[in-house]
């Protein structure tokens, strides 16, 4: 179904890079990982306008938000667990209190990150973007959107939170695509149920729909890579049109897109929402396609639980 | 375990590193077949936790939560297959069970987790074991026990603010029942720690800090413990043990490599890693 994979981080890197090329006011600070969040891309072309902390993410984030002060747009990046785990209150305090042009772009997110263990796979760090005012959220489907994602949130001042994961992914969109902040792209017609997905889960979404197309369902399949502002309108349509919601992302059950989608249907339009996700336990070691059969992130789950709303009806 | 061979310094040293080799065995073959881990920081942190494992330490493998065992905090937790090689030869599980790094649902995780038997917290997201270490610290001095509580950071490691929050506290309680030890490998993913954040002057860092400084060279067996045991002597002081190493120690194409900081050797490089440790025929 899918003709390519590629790593969305190295998209990170190389639009980074670009934009490096373009704009002077670009700056970038890592953590002792920017050859795995692929800032090195913008490191190597950029070396005064890049600066690696150490391992010291707290003092990152604070010295985005000071540089940000002077006018910079701030590029800060490691893995997720480390950015938003450990800095989080500096994201709170000196980033997002303050509204600063900082744009955090966090890697390896979820349990893909598979062989590192929980330790390293955070599950909650959309939930705790999300309940920061001023933060403005966006998980990429893949690395087109990536590099849509990056180019547009460096054109407006303000915070923003994206995610990105540690493995390749089939490439979606073409380089036609138009990203537009806050508005949910339509990937598949239909009327039957809607899926609602999230960055690896997009393509676990298609196939879904794919084969339940065969089975006779017809699901409508959306990415919703801006998580916040979340796209209300798109949600509440589904609702009216297609009567049911599933929703899928690499994320824990609580707190994560799927309740957004929930409590914007139950406040609007309520009908039947299943949430697709890590269902609040901690990962574990394993090759990442493993990890995602056992924490029921794939196409199969998806496809399970349209049957059984379909079969309810 | 010190018992069996404290006859003389040369018959220790050569127990040391007959153990200390299997572990680097272990680490490579840990490593390789799981396809994914750090060996860089596994090899250069060898000789310290052979010496902690098999010389230092009151610890019981038949009853990991024995109360009053010595505590031992892997703070740079990556290195975690020299840990899990330790506890395997140590007598925690079978070695068998070293093969299963990183699987799925193994108790031996890609970073340290309390599913393994002799691990007593999780680490990995680094900067926390010594404050961890302080609260066993503490612990023990409620409780009026006799144990020592023992960490290993990563030089890296230092830039986390967190391990100077930890180390003003443990000088702040006088927590003499700790033994800090720094591989100071020189090295972290990103390049040399002077270049990418530099640590230097480290020892007069820790003294500043109300701290005891021993520096060593932690491939020495002889170095690594009578810094350790000299330091049990000093009352009212946390002590460190600043230990020189090389990253990748072993390994000849390891050594002082930033790129097996976190990479497996390939097919090729797992054989020749294991010749260089003695075995032929792997
Ligand atoms: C809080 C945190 N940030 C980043 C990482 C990713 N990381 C793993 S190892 C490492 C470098 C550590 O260097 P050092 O402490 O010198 O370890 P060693 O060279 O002994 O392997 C980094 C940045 C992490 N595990 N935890």
């Amino acid at each position: 179904m899918f003709k390519e994979y590629k790593y969305p981080r190295e998209a990170y890197g190389k639009t980074l890079r670009q934009l490096g090329r373009e704009r002077k006011d670009i700056v970038v600070v890592d953590a002792d990982l920017s050859s795995s969040t692929k800032t090195k891309f913008f490191a190597d072309e950029f070396p005064d306008r890049f600066f690696n902390m150490g391992v010291a993410e707290q003092n990152m984030v604070g010295v985005a938000a000071g540089l940000a002060t002077t006018g910079k747009t701030v590029f800060a990046s490691s893995f997720a667990m480390f950015i938003v785990g450990r800095g989080y209150d500096q994201i709170r305090q000196s980033i997002a209190y303050p509204k600063l042009n900082v744009k955090i772009v966090a890697t390896h997110a979820g349990i893909t990150v598979g062989g590192d263990g929980a330790s390293h796979q955070i599950i909650e760090d959309i939930a705790l973007m999300c309940a920061l005012p001023n933060m403005s959220v966006f998980v990429p489907a893949d690395n087109v959107e990536t590099e849509k994602i990056i180019r547009s949130i460096a054109d407006y001042r303000g915070p923003a939170y994206v995610r990105l994961g540690r493995s390749k992914v089939p490439t979606i969109y073409d380089q036609s695509y138009e990203f537009q902040q806050g508005k949910a792209s339509v990937l598949r017609e239909g009327d039957d149920i809607t899926i609602i997905a999230l960055g690896i889960m997009v393509s676990e979404a298609l196939i879904a729909s794919e084969e339940l197309e065969k089975k006779g369902i017809s699901a409508r399949v959306i990415n919703m890579s801006t998580v916040k502002p979340i796209d209300r309108e798109a949600i509440i349509k589904a609702a009216k049109e297609t009567g049911a919601i599933i929703t899928a992302e690499e994320h824990n059950t609580i707190m994560g897109m799927g309740s957004l989608v929930a409590s914007i249907v139950a406040e609007n339009y309520p009908v039947y929402v299943y949430k697709c996700g890590i269902p609040d336990v901690f990962g574990e070691s394993g090759d990442y396609r493993e990890l995602m059969e056992k924490y029921g992130l794939t196409s199969k789950n998806i496809i399970k639980a349209a049957e059984n709303i379909i079969r309810k009806r | 375990m010190k018992e069996n061979f404290v006859r003389s310094r040369e018959e220790r040293t050569k127990k040391l590193e007959e153990i200390a080799l299997k572990i680097r065995r272990h680490i490579i073959r840990e490593i390789y077949e799981a396809g994914s881990g750090h060996p860089g920081g596994s090899l250069s942190a060898t000789e310290i936790i052979t010496a902690l494992y098999f010389y230092i330490m009151r610890h019981n493998p038949h009853n990991p939560k024995w109360e009053d065992r010595d505590r031992f905090v892997l703070s740079k937790g990556h290195s975690c297959p020299a840990l899990y090689a330790a506890l395997a030869e140590s007598g925690y599980f079978d070695v068998k069970e070293l093969l299963t790094l990183r699987k799925l649902g193994s108790r031996l995780q890609g970073h340290p987790s309390i599913k393994t038997p002799g691990i007593d917290i999780c680490t990995g997201s680094l900067g926390q074991g010594l404050s961890i270490a302080v609260g066993m610290a503490l612990g023990a001095r409620i409780d009026r026990k006799l144990y020592r509580v023992f960490v290993l950071m990563g030089d890296g490691e230092l830039q986390c603010g967190e391990v100077w929050e930890a180390a003003m506290a443990a000088a702040n309680y006088r927590l003499d029942n700790i033994t800090a030890i720094v591989d100071r490998n020189r090295l972290q993913i990103d390049g040399n720690t002077e270049k990418i954040m530099s640590l230097e002057p480290l020892s007069f860092k820790f003294k500043a800090f109300g701290w005891h400084v021993t520096e060593i060279n932690g491939h020495n067996f002889n170095e690594i413990i009578d810094a350790i045991e000299n330091g049990f002597k000093i009352k009212g002081k946390p002590k460190v043990v600043i230990a020189h190493t090389v990253k990748g120690k072993g390994v000849s194409f390891m050594e002082g490599s930033v790129a097996f900081h976190g990479k497996p050797p390939n097919d090729e490089q797992f054989k020749i890693a294991m010749k260089e440790l003695g075995v032929e025929n792997v």
